[in-house]
Protein backbone atom coordinates (compact mmCIF):
# COMPACT_ATOMS: atom_id res chain seq x y z
CA UNK A 1 0.00 0.00 0.00
CA UNK A 2 2.90 2.49 1.15
CA UNK A 3 6.02 2.73 -0.94
CA UNK A 4 9.63 3.26 0.37
CA UNK A 5 9.05 7.26 -0.67
CA UNK A 6 5.85 7.37 1.02
CA UNK A 7 7.07 5.63 3.72
CA UNK A 8 10.18 7.58 3.90
CA UNK A 9 8.26 10.33 4.73
CA UNK A 10 6.00 8.90 6.76
CA UNK A 11 9.16 8.33 9.26
CA UNK A 12 10.44 11.75 8.92
CA UNK A 13 6.95 13.23 9.74
CA UNK A 14 7.25 11.34 13.17
CA UNK A 15 10.95 12.05 14.13
CA UNK A 16 10.19 16.21 13.19
CA UNK A 17 6.85 15.66 15.29
CA UNK A 18 8.71 14.00 18.16
CA UNK A 19 11.68 16.01 17.92
CA UNK A 20 9.93 19.18 17.95
CA UNK A 21 7.57 17.97 21.04
CA UNK A 22 10.56 17.44 23.07
CA UNK A 23 12.09 20.40 22.41
CA UNK A 24 8.84 22.57 22.77
CA UNK A 25 8.04 20.46 26.04
CA UNK A 26 11.72 21.87 27.49
CA UNK A 27 11.28 25.38 26.23
CA UNK A 28 7.71 25.75 26.49
CA UNK A 29 7.59 25.15 30.38
CA UNK A 30 9.49 27.56 31.75
CA UNK A 31 7.82 30.19 29.16
CA UNK A 32 4.77 29.18 30.45
CA UNK A 33 5.14 29.23 34.04
CA UNK A 34 6.59 32.80 33.86
CA UNK A 35 4.04 33.70 32.18
CA UNK A 36 1.68 32.56 34.50
CA UNK A 37 3.69 34.11 37.25
CA UNK A 38 5.14 37.19 36.28
CA UNK A 39 3.37 40.35 36.51
CA UNK A 40 5.08 42.44 34.51
CA UNK A 41 3.94 44.46 31.24
CA UNK A 42 6.23 42.73 29.25
CA UNK A 43 3.91 39.64 29.62
CA UNK A 44 1.07 40.97 27.19
CA UNK A 45 3.90 41.54 24.15
CA UNK A 46 5.38 38.11 25.00
CA UNK A 47 2.13 36.54 24.98
CA UNK A 48 1.43 38.23 21.18
CA UNK A 49 4.85 36.90 19.99
CA UNK A 50 3.41 33.30 21.60
CA UNK A 51 0.15 33.69 19.60
CA UNK A 52 0.94 34.96 16.19
CA UNK A 53 1.58 31.83 14.87
CA UNK A 54 -1.89 31.43 15.47
CA UNK A 55 -3.28 33.71 13.08
CA UNK A 56 0.03 34.34 10.74
CA UNK A 57 -0.32 32.34 7.34
CA UNK A 58 2.25 29.55 7.68
CA UNK A 59 4.10 31.05 4.72
CA UNK A 60 4.23 34.44 6.28
CA UNK A 61 6.59 32.31 8.92
CA UNK A 62 8.43 30.42 6.35
CA UNK A 63 9.48 33.28 4.45
CA UNK A 64 11.10 34.80 7.27
CA UNK A 65 12.76 32.12 8.27
CA UNK A 66 13.82 31.07 4.92
CA UNK A 67 15.30 34.82 4.84
CA UNK A 68 17.04 34.23 8.21
CA UNK A 69 18.12 30.67 8.17
CA UNK A 70 19.20 30.90 3.83
CA UNK A 71 22.43 31.38 3.05
CA UNK A 72 22.64 35.19 3.10
CA UNK A 73 20.37 35.21 6.43
CA UNK A 74 22.47 35.98 9.54
CA UNK A 75 21.92 32.51 11.27
CA UNK A 76 22.87 30.98 8.26
CA UNK A 77 26.10 33.37 7.67
CA UNK A 78 26.99 32.25 11.73
CA UNK A 79 26.27 28.74 11.05
CA UNK A 80 28.93 28.53 7.77
CA UNK A 81 31.35 30.65 9.95
CA UNK A 82 31.34 27.62 11.94
CA UNK A 83 31.93 25.86 9.18
CA UNK A 84 28.37 24.60 8.96
CA UNK A 85 25.65 24.29 6.27
CA UNK A 86 22.78 27.38 6.48
CA UNK A 87 19.58 25.35 7.87
CA UNK A 88 17.50 26.33 4.73
CA UNK A 89 16.52 22.91 3.33
CA UNK A 90 18.31 20.84 5.77
CA UNK A 91 15.80 18.40 8.98
CA UNK A 92 17.30 21.06 11.40
CA UNK A 93 15.36 23.50 9.98
CA UNK A 94 12.45 22.09 9.56
CA UNK A 95 13.10 21.83 13.57
CA UNK A 96 13.30 25.22 14.21
CA UNK A 97 10.50 26.00 11.98
CA UNK A 98 8.05 23.43 13.75
CA UNK A 99 9.19 24.39 16.89
CA UNK A 100 8.23 28.45 16.86
CA UNK A 101 5.39 27.51 14.27
CA UNK A 102 3.34 24.84 17.33
CA UNK A 103 5.04 26.98 20.32
CA UNK A 104 1.59 28.74 21.02
CA UNK A 105 -0.33 24.70 20.78
CA UNK A 106 2.46 23.64 23.85
CA UNK A 107 2.32 27.42 25.52
CA UNK A 108 -1.07 28.65 26.23
CA UNK A 109 -2.11 24.75 27.39
CA UNK A 110 0.90 24.68 30.22
CA UNK A 111 0.08 28.24 31.07
CA UNK A 112 -3.57 27.94 31.18
CA UNK A 113 -2.88 24.73 33.55
CA UNK A 114 -0.09 26.98 35.43
CA UNK A 115 -2.79 29.68 36.46
CA UNK A 116 -5.50 27.45 37.00
CA UNK A 117 -3.53 26.05 40.16
CA UNK A 118 -3.38 29.04 41.90
CA UNK A 119 -1.24 30.52 44.58
CA UNK A 120 -2.77 28.32 47.40
CA UNK A 121 -1.21 25.23 46.80
CA UNK A 122 1.96 26.56 46.10
CA UNK A 123 2.21 28.66 49.55
CA UNK A 124 0.73 25.60 51.31
CA UNK A 125 3.56 23.67 49.80
CA UNK A 126 6.27 26.87 50.72
CA UNK A 127 5.18 26.72 54.36
CA UNK A 128 5.57 22.52 54.16
CA UNK A 129 9.40 23.23 53.38
CA UNK A 130 9.58 22.71 50.03
CA UNK A 131 12.06 24.98 48.50
CA UNK A 132 10.67 27.44 44.89
CA UNK A 133 12.08 23.57 42.43
CA UNK A 134 10.65 21.32 44.97
CA UNK A 135 7.18 22.90 44.56
CA UNK A 136 7.28 23.01 40.78
CA UNK A 137 8.02 19.13 40.54
CA UNK A 138 5.83 18.23 43.46
CA UNK A 139 2.63 20.21 43.60
CA UNK A 140 2.97 22.56 39.82
CA UNK A 141 3.96 18.97 37.35
CA UNK A 142 1.70 16.41 38.88
CA UNK A 143 -1.50 19.28 39.30
CA UNK A 144 -1.05 19.89 35.88
CA UNK A 145 -0.59 16.73 34.21
CA UNK A 146 -3.27 17.12 31.75
CA UNK A 147 -2.24 20.16 30.62
CA UNK A 148 1.22 18.51 29.60
CA UNK A 149 -0.66 15.62 27.93
CA UNK A 150 -3.00 18.23 25.75
CA UNK A 151 0.33 20.24 25.72
CA UNK A 152 2.24 17.54 23.87
CA UNK A 153 -0.40 16.20 21.72
CA UNK A 154 -1.51 18.97 20.45
CA UNK A 155 2.62 19.90 19.61
CA UNK A 156 2.77 16.93 18.51
CA UNK A 157 -0.20 16.71 16.20
CA UNK A 158 0.79 20.41 14.97
CA UNK A 159 3.75 19.44 13.71
CA UNK A 160 2.31 15.98 11.68
CA UNK A 161 -0.18 18.63 10.19
CA UNK A 162 2.08 21.90 8.88
CA UNK A 163 2.87 22.34 5.66
CA UNK A 164 3.61 26.12 4.67
CA UNK A 165 6.40 26.40 6.76
CA UNK A 166 7.57 23.23 6.03
CA UNK A 167 7.15 24.33 1.78
CA UNK A 168 9.31 27.49 2.39
CA UNK A 169 12.14 26.17 4.48
CA UNK A 170 12.18 22.73 3.72
CA UNK A 171 10.97 22.34 0.47
CA UNK A 172 10.46 18.67 -0.13
CA UNK A 173 13.84 17.07 -0.08
CA UNK A 174 12.81 13.10 -0.24
CA UNK A 175 14.68 11.26 2.57
CA UNK A 176 15.19 14.82 4.26
CA UNK A 177 13.09 17.29 4.12
CA UNK A 178 9.70 15.69 2.49
CA UNK A 179 7.16 15.47 5.14
CA UNK A 180 3.47 13.38 4.58
CA UNK A 181 1.40 16.37 3.95
CA UNK A 182 4.41 17.45 1.20
CA UNK A 183 4.42 14.19 -0.25
CA UNK A 184 0.42 14.25 -0.44
CA UNK A 185 0.62 17.59 -2.36
CA UNK A 186 2.94 16.07 -4.36
CA UNK A 187 1.23 12.73 -5.55
CA UNK A 188 -1.80 15.20 -6.17
CA UNK A 189 0.30 17.40 -8.38
CA UNK A 190 1.45 14.16 -10.11
CA UNK A 191 -1.69 13.38 -10.37
CA UNK A 192 -1.37 10.26 -8.01
CA UNK A 193 -4.86 10.13 -6.65
CA UNK A 194 -4.63 6.65 -4.63
CA UNK A 195 -1.53 7.55 -3.33
CA UNK A 196 -2.85 10.83 -2.25
CA UNK A 197 -5.94 8.93 -0.81
CA UNK A 198 -3.67 6.80 1.56
CA UNK A 199 -1.81 9.36 2.62
CA UNK A 200 -4.59 11.57 3.42
CA UNK A 201 -7.07 8.94 4.96
CA UNK A 202 -3.75 8.27 7.58
CA UNK A 203 -3.31 11.64 8.70
CA UNK A 204 -6.87 12.43 9.32
CA UNK A 205 -7.09 9.18 10.94
CA UNK A 206 -3.58 9.87 12.99
CA UNK A 207 -4.73 13.47 14.01
CA UNK A 208 -8.43 11.88 14.63
CA UNK A 209 -7.00 9.43 17.15
CA UNK A 210 -4.42 11.89 19.14
CA UNK A 211 -7.47 14.42 19.32
CA UNK A 212 -9.80 11.53 20.88
CA UNK A 213 -7.49 10.86 22.96
CA UNK A 214 -6.50 14.64 24.26
CA UNK A 215 -10.51 15.47 25.10
CA UNK A 216 -11.02 11.81 26.59
CA UNK A 217 -8.57 12.09 28.46
CA UNK A 218 -9.04 16.06 29.66
CA UNK A 219 -12.69 14.65 30.35
CA UNK A 220 -11.16 12.30 32.90
CA UNK A 221 -8.50 14.28 34.51
CA UNK A 222 -11.48 17.56 34.53
CA UNK A 223 -8.47 20.02 34.99
CA UNK A 224 -7.83 22.56 32.10
CA UNK A 225 -9.14 22.53 28.67
CA UNK A 226 -6.92 21.94 25.48
CA UNK B 1 10.85 34.24 76.01
CA UNK B 2 8.36 36.68 73.46
CA UNK B 3 7.17 36.64 70.29
CA UNK B 4 8.16 40.11 69.00
CA UNK B 5 6.61 41.71 65.72
CA UNK B 6 6.50 45.01 63.82
CA UNK B 7 5.17 45.30 60.14
CA UNK B 8 4.23 47.87 57.92
CA UNK B 9 2.97 45.79 54.78
CA UNK B 10 0.87 47.57 51.52
CA UNK B 11 -2.20 45.54 50.23
CA UNK B 12 -4.37 45.95 47.24
CA UNK B 13 -6.93 47.58 49.37
CA UNK B 14 -5.27 48.44 52.79
CA UNK B 15 -2.16 48.91 54.93
CA UNK B 16 -1.55 46.21 57.87
CA UNK B 17 0.70 48.40 60.28
CA UNK B 18 1.30 45.85 63.16
CA UNK B 19 3.43 46.01 66.48
CA UNK B 20 2.74 43.89 68.77
CA UNK B 21 4.83 41.54 71.31
CA UNK B 22 2.88 38.13 72.94
CA UNK B 23 4.10 35.30 74.95
CA UNK B 24 5.84 32.40 73.30
CA UNK B 25 3.75 30.04 74.25
CA UNK B 26 -0.22 29.19 74.45
CA UNK B 27 -2.61 29.93 71.77
CA UNK B 28 -2.80 33.87 70.45
CA UNK B 29 -6.08 34.76 69.35
CA UNK B 30 -6.02 37.52 66.36
CA UNK B 31 -9.20 38.83 66.65
CA UNK B 32 -11.48 41.54 64.89
CA UNK B 33 -13.37 42.58 62.27
CA UNK B 34 -13.57 41.03 58.73
CA UNK B 35 -11.19 42.93 56.56
CA UNK B 36 -8.94 43.95 60.05
CA UNK B 37 -5.60 41.88 58.86
CA UNK B 38 -6.30 38.97 60.59
CA UNK B 39 -4.85 37.02 58.03
CA UNK B 40 -2.20 39.48 56.01
CA UNK B 41 -1.01 39.02 60.04
CA UNK B 42 -0.47 35.31 60.15
CA UNK B 43 0.36 35.43 56.24
CA UNK B 44 3.34 38.27 57.05
CA UNK B 45 4.69 36.37 59.97
CA UNK B 46 4.65 32.97 57.02
CA UNK B 47 6.71 35.89 54.92
CA UNK B 48 4.17 35.51 52.33
CA UNK B 49 3.72 38.97 51.97
CA UNK B 50 6.92 41.55 51.79
CA UNK B 51 6.93 45.10 53.00
CA UNK B 52 9.35 48.16 53.90
CA UNK B 53 8.71 47.49 57.29
CA UNK B 54 9.48 44.01 58.59
CA UNK B 55 10.77 42.17 61.83
CA UNK B 56 9.99 39.18 63.54
CA UNK B 57 11.67 37.51 66.94
CA UNK B 58 10.44 33.99 67.07
CA UNK B 59 11.59 33.18 70.82
CA UNK B 60 15.88 33.84 70.43
CA UNK B 61 15.42 33.70 66.79
CA UNK B 62 14.94 36.51 64.50
CA UNK B 63 12.94 35.55 61.29
CA UNK B 64 12.96 38.81 59.55
CA UNK B 65 14.33 42.66 60.32
CA UNK B 66 16.55 44.79 57.60
CA UNK B 67 18.61 42.98 56.71
CA UNK B 68 17.51 39.50 56.67
CA UNK B 69 14.46 37.54 55.20
CA UNK B 70 13.80 33.53 56.10
CA UNK B 71 12.21 32.34 52.71
CA UNK B 72 8.87 31.24 53.91
CA UNK B 73 10.03 27.47 52.98
CA UNK B 74 12.86 27.83 55.35
CA UNK B 75 10.68 28.91 58.42
CA UNK B 76 9.98 26.33 60.96
CA UNK B 77 6.48 27.00 61.21
CA UNK B 78 2.71 25.66 60.47
CA UNK B 79 0.15 27.44 58.44
CA UNK B 80 -3.10 25.98 57.96
CA UNK B 81 -5.16 27.87 55.91
CA UNK B 82 -9.08 28.90 55.80
CA UNK B 83 -10.10 26.79 53.10
CA UNK B 84 -7.64 23.36 54.10
CA UNK B 85 -6.06 23.40 50.79
CA UNK B 86 -5.22 19.96 50.72
CA UNK B 87 -3.25 18.43 47.46
CA UNK B 88 -5.84 17.18 45.11
CA UNK B 89 -3.14 14.67 43.27
CA UNK B 90 -2.37 13.23 46.90
CA UNK B 91 -3.99 11.02 48.91
CA UNK B 92 -4.68 11.62 53.06
CA UNK B 93 -1.38 10.17 54.06
CA UNK B 94 0.33 11.62 50.77
CA UNK B 95 -0.81 15.06 52.37
CA UNK B 96 0.65 14.32 55.48
CA UNK B 97 3.63 12.80 54.90
CA UNK B 98 4.63 16.17 52.41
CA UNK B 99 5.32 18.09 55.24
CA UNK B 100 6.56 15.49 57.18
CA UNK B 101 9.18 14.42 54.22
CA UNK B 102 10.81 18.28 54.01
CA UNK B 103 11.49 18.31 58.05
CA UNK B 104 13.92 16.02 58.63
CA UNK B 105 16.42 18.24 59.44
CA UNK B 106 13.54 19.68 62.87
CA UNK B 107 13.26 17.71 65.76
CA UNK B 108 9.47 16.02 65.40
CA UNK B 109 7.43 17.37 67.93
CA UNK B 110 4.99 14.58 67.67
CA UNK B 111 5.16 11.29 65.83
CA UNK B 112 3.69 10.53 63.06
CA UNK B 113 0.94 7.80 64.78
CA UNK B 114 0.73 11.32 67.56
CA UNK B 115 -0.42 13.58 65.28
CA UNK B 116 -2.73 10.77 63.65
CA UNK B 117 -4.41 9.78 67.06
CA UNK B 118 -4.39 13.53 68.13
CA UNK B 119 -6.45 14.37 65.00
CA UNK B 120 -8.43 11.01 64.57
CA UNK B 121 -7.24 10.90 60.92
CA UNK B 122 -6.46 7.30 61.16
CA UNK B 123 -9.07 5.69 59.12
CA UNK B 124 -8.53 8.70 56.52
CA UNK B 125 -5.13 7.74 55.77
CA UNK B 126 -5.94 5.98 52.90
CA UNK B 127 -9.02 8.12 51.88
CA UNK B 128 -9.08 9.81 48.61
CA UNK B 129 -8.67 14.16 49.97
CA UNK B 130 -12.15 14.61 47.24
CA UNK B 131 -13.93 12.14 49.65
CA UNK B 132 -13.63 13.93 52.61
CA UNK B 133 -16.07 16.43 54.16
CA UNK B 134 -15.22 19.75 55.88
CA UNK B 135 -14.61 19.24 58.94
CA UNK B 136 -12.21 16.12 57.86
CA UNK B 137 -10.47 17.87 55.63
CA UNK B 138 -9.87 20.49 58.33
CA UNK B 139 -8.07 17.80 60.91
CA UNK B 140 -6.10 16.55 57.77
CA UNK B 141 -4.95 20.16 57.17
CA UNK B 142 -3.65 20.65 60.99
CA UNK B 143 -2.20 17.10 60.73
CA UNK B 144 0.02 17.72 57.93
CA UNK B 145 1.06 21.35 59.25
CA UNK B 146 1.82 19.41 62.78
CA UNK B 147 3.76 16.94 60.99
CA UNK B 148 6.07 19.39 59.31
CA UNK B 149 7.39 19.90 63.00
CA UNK B 150 6.71 23.40 63.24
CA UNK B 151 7.94 25.72 65.74
CA UNK B 152 5.01 27.87 65.31
CA UNK B 153 1.15 26.85 64.44
CA UNK B 154 -0.81 29.58 62.49
CA UNK B 155 -4.13 28.77 62.08
CA UNK B 156 -6.20 30.46 59.60
CA UNK B 157 -9.76 30.69 61.02
CA UNK B 158 -10.16 26.75 60.06
CA UNK B 159 -13.50 26.83 61.48
CA UNK B 160 -15.22 29.07 59.55
CA UNK B 161 -17.14 27.78 56.45
CA UNK B 162 -17.71 24.78 58.36
CA UNK B 163 -21.73 23.83 59.60
CA UNK B 164 -22.55 23.57 62.84
CA UNK B 165 -21.87 19.70 63.29
CA UNK B 166 -18.43 19.92 61.67
CA UNK B 167 -17.47 22.91 63.86
CA UNK B 168 -18.43 21.14 67.04
CA UNK B 169 -16.52 17.97 65.92
CA UNK B 170 -13.20 19.71 65.84
CA UNK B 171 -13.95 21.87 68.50
CA UNK B 172 -12.72 18.68 71.11
CA UNK B 173 -9.31 18.65 68.77
CA UNK B 174 -9.04 22.27 69.26
CA UNK B 175 -9.34 21.89 73.11
CA UNK B 176 -6.98 18.71 72.72
CA UNK B 177 -3.85 20.75 71.00
CA UNK B 178 -4.50 23.30 72.94
CA UNK B 179 -3.60 21.27 76.03
CA UNK B 180 -0.90 18.89 74.49
CA UNK B 181 1.06 21.25 72.15
CA UNK B 182 3.67 23.39 73.72
CA UNK B 183 4.64 25.04 70.93
CA UNK B 184 2.69 28.95 70.05
CA UNK B 185 -0.12 28.95 68.54
CA UNK B 186 -1.79 32.29 66.29
CA UNK B 187 -5.48 31.61 65.83
CA UNK B 188 -7.26 33.91 63.79
CA UNK B 189 -10.94 34.21 64.61
CA UNK B 190 -13.94 36.63 64.70
CA UNK B 191 -16.34 34.04 66.55
CA UNK B 192 -16.09 35.44 70.04
CA UNK B 193 -17.27 31.81 71.58
CA UNK B 194 -14.05 30.34 69.65
CA UNK B 195 -11.67 32.89 71.37
CA UNK B 196 -13.11 32.66 74.80
CA UNK B 197 -12.90 28.72 74.38
CA UNK B 198 -9.27 28.15 73.36
CA UNK B 199 -6.96 31.44 73.25
CA UNK B 200 -4.80 32.48 76.11
CA UNK B 201 -3.98 35.81 75.01
CA UNK B 202 -5.34 37.72 72.59
CA UNK B 203 -4.37 40.22 69.78
CA UNK B 204 -7.16 42.57 68.69
CA UNK B 205 -7.18 44.32 65.27
CA UNK B 206 -8.85 47.13 63.49
CA UNK B 207 -7.99 48.27 60.37
CA UNK B 208 -5.10 46.74 59.91
CA UNK B 209 -3.63 47.87 62.82
CA UNK B 210 -3.00 46.06 66.12
CA UNK B 211 -5.49 47.61 68.82
CA UNK B 212 -4.11 45.81 71.81
CA UNK B 213 -2.47 42.77 73.19
CA UNK B 214 -2.65 40.80 76.11
CA UNK B 215 -3.87 38.40 78.64
CA UNK B 216 -7.79 36.90 77.55
CA UNK B 217 -9.33 37.72 80.66
CA UNK B 218 -8.00 40.94 81.04
CA UNK B 219 -9.06 42.24 77.42
CA UNK B 220 -12.62 40.83 77.31
CA UNK B 221 -12.82 42.76 80.49
CA UNK B 222 -11.35 46.62 79.56
CA UNK B 223 -13.90 48.88 79.45
CA UNK B 224 -11.34 50.85 77.23
CA UNK B 225 -11.39 48.24 74.40
CA UNK B 226 -14.64 47.51 71.87
CA UNK B 227 -14.31 44.00 73.34
CA UNK B 228 -16.57 44.94 76.49
CA UNK B 229 -18.98 46.93 74.98
CA UNK B 230 -20.42 44.46 72.44
CA UNK B 231 -23.65 42.65 73.22
CA UNK B 232 -22.00 39.58 74.10
CA UNK B 233 -19.74 41.34 76.66
CA UNK B 234 -18.40 38.86 78.91
CA UNK B 235 -15.76 37.44 81.67
CA UNK B 236 -13.56 34.44 81.29
CA UNK B 237 -12.73 33.06 84.68
CA UNK B 238 -10.12 29.74 85.00
CA UNK B 239 -11.63 27.23 87.79
CA UNK B 240 -11.61 23.62 88.92
CA UNK B 241 -13.50 20.88 89.02
CA UNK B 242 -14.00 20.18 92.85
CA UNK B 243 -16.67 17.43 93.28
CA UNK B 244 -19.88 16.34 91.83
CA UNK B 245 -23.33 16.35 93.70
CA UNK B 246 -25.39 13.70 92.24
CA UNK B 247 -28.43 14.20 94.78
CA UNK B 248 -28.74 17.36 92.58
CA UNK B 249 -26.86 16.93 89.14
CA UNK B 250 -24.73 19.61 90.11
CA UNK B 251 -20.92 20.06 89.98
CA UNK B 252 -18.78 22.53 92.10
CA UNK B 253 -16.16 24.56 90.82
CA UNK B 254 -13.40 26.34 92.89
CA UNK B 255 -12.26 29.69 91.50
CA UNK B 256 -10.38 32.37 93.12
CA UNK B 257 -13.19 34.39 93.38
CA UNK B 258 -15.09 31.70 94.93
CA UNK B 259 -17.44 28.03 94.62
CA UNK B 260 -19.23 28.47 91.17
CA UNK B 261 -22.19 26.10 91.39
CA UNK B 262 -23.03 24.64 87.59
CA UNK B 263 -25.03 21.84 86.28
CA UNK B 264 -23.33 18.70 86.25
CA UNK B 265 -20.46 18.33 83.65
CA UNK B 266 -18.08 15.18 82.83
CA UNK B 267 -15.22 16.02 84.25
CA UNK B 268 -13.19 14.47 86.98
CA UNK B 269 -12.36 16.54 90.34
CA UNK B 270 -9.05 18.74 89.58
CA UNK B 271 -9.63 19.35 85.89
CA UNK B 272 -9.40 22.93 84.76
CA UNK B 273 -12.74 24.69 83.89
CA UNK B 274 -12.85 27.85 81.87
CA UNK B 275 -16.48 29.62 82.42
CA UNK B 276 -17.91 32.44 80.31
CA UNK B 277 -19.97 34.69 82.51
CA UNK B 278 -21.70 37.16 80.11
CA UNK B 279 -22.17 40.94 81.32
CA UNK B 280 -25.93 40.78 80.83
CA UNK B 281 -26.34 37.95 83.12
CA UNK B 282 -24.70 39.71 86.12
CA UNK B 283 -26.62 41.62 89.09
CA UNK B 284 -25.64 43.51 91.53
CA UNK B 285 -27.19 43.95 95.19
CA UNK B 286 -25.80 46.30 98.27
CA UNK B 287 -26.18 43.25 100.87
CA UNK B 288 -25.78 39.06 100.12
CA UNK B 289 -29.65 38.23 99.22
CA UNK B 290 -30.63 34.78 100.83
CA UNK B 291 -33.75 34.51 99.72
CA UNK B 292 -32.88 34.20 95.93
CA UNK B 293 -32.70 31.24 93.41
CA UNK B 294 -29.82 32.14 91.89
CA UNK B 295 -26.62 29.69 93.61
CA UNK B 296 -23.46 31.48 92.12
CA UNK B 297 -23.38 34.93 94.27
CA UNK B 298 -19.88 36.81 94.99
CA UNK B 299 -18.55 39.60 96.99
CA UNK B 300 -17.19 42.24 94.58
CA UNK B 301 -15.69 45.60 94.62
CA UNK B 302 -16.06 48.22 91.80
CA UNK B 303 -13.04 48.55 89.62
CA UNK B 304 -14.66 51.18 87.19
CA UNK B 305 -17.43 51.98 85.98
CA UNK B 306 -18.51 53.77 82.12
CA UNK B 307 -22.21 54.77 80.43
CA UNK B 308 -22.87 52.76 77.36
CA UNK B 309 -25.49 54.83 76.66
CA UNK B 310 -28.40 56.85 78.11
CA UNK B 311 -29.96 53.88 79.83
CA UNK B 312 -27.09 51.55 80.49
CA UNK B 313 -23.80 51.34 82.09
CA UNK B 314 -21.17 48.58 82.38
CA UNK B 315 -19.21 47.91 85.62
CA UNK B 316 -15.98 46.09 86.29
CA UNK B 317 -16.07 44.26 89.24
CA UNK B 318 -12.91 42.58 91.01
CA UNK B 319 -13.93 39.79 92.36
CA UNK B 320 -10.58 38.66 94.37
CA UNK B 321 -8.82 39.46 91.47
CA UNK B 322 -11.15 37.20 89.53
CA UNK B 323 -12.84 40.53 86.93
CA UNK B 324 -16.54 39.96 86.24
CA UNK B 325 -18.64 42.68 83.87
CA UNK B 326 -21.76 43.33 84.87
CA UNK B 327 -24.52 45.75 82.46
CA UNK B 328 -26.72 47.14 84.44
CA UNK B 329 -29.11 50.46 83.82
CA UNK B 330 -28.12 54.27 85.01
CA UNK B 331 -31.23 53.93 87.09
CA UNK B 332 -30.00 51.04 89.12
CA UNK B 333 -26.84 52.53 89.88
CA UNK B 334 -27.89 55.98 90.91
CA UNK B 335 -30.23 54.12 93.32
CA UNK B 336 -27.99 51.68 94.82
CA UNK B 337 -25.51 54.53 95.44
CA UNK B 338 -22.65 52.66 92.71
CA UNK B 339 -19.55 54.18 92.58
CA UNK B 340 -15.22 53.25 92.27
CA UNK B 341 -14.82 51.20 95.56
CA UNK B 342 -17.82 50.21 96.30
CA UNK B 343 -18.69 46.60 97.97
CA UNK B 344 -21.24 45.02 96.76
CA UNK B 345 -21.82 41.32 96.15
CA UNK B 346 -22.38 39.87 91.80
CA UNK B 347 -25.17 37.13 91.16
CA UNK B 348 -24.27 35.59 88.25
CA UNK B 349 -27.69 34.06 86.45
CA UNK B 350 -26.20 31.84 84.53
CA UNK B 351 -22.45 30.53 83.72
CA UNK B 352 -21.36 28.51 80.34
CA UNK B 353 -18.51 26.13 81.14
CA UNK B 354 -16.02 26.21 78.46
CA UNK B 355 -13.78 23.14 77.78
Amino acid sequence: MFDAADLTAFFITLKLAAVSTLILLALGTPLAWWLSQTRTRVKVVVEALVALPLVLPPTVLGFYLLIVLGRTGPVGRFMESLGGEPLAFTFAGLVVGSVIYSLPFVVQPLQDGFSSIGRRPLEVAATLGASPVDRFFSVVVPMARASFVTAAVLGFAHTVGEFGVVLMIGGSIPGETQVLSIAIYDHVEALEYGRAHVLAAGLLILSFTLLLAVYAMNRRLRLVRP
Amino acid sequence: MTIRARYQIHLDDFTLNARFSVPDRGVTAVFGPSGSGKTSLLRAIAGLERGPIEYLEIGQEIWQDDHRFLSPHKRPLGFVFQEASLFPHLSVEGNLRYGQKRARNRSPILTFGGVVDLLGTASLLGRNTRDLSGGERQRVAIARALLASPRLLLLDEPLTGLDLESRSEILPYLDRLHEELEIPVFYVSHQPDEVARLADHLLLMNNGEVLAAGPIEEMLTRIDLPLAHGLEAEAIVAARVDRHDDDFGLTYLNSRAGRFTVARINLAPGRPVRLRILARDVSLTIDRQSDTSILNIFPVRVDELIAESAAQMLVRLDAEGVVLLARITRKSASLLNIDVGSRLFAQVKSVAVLS
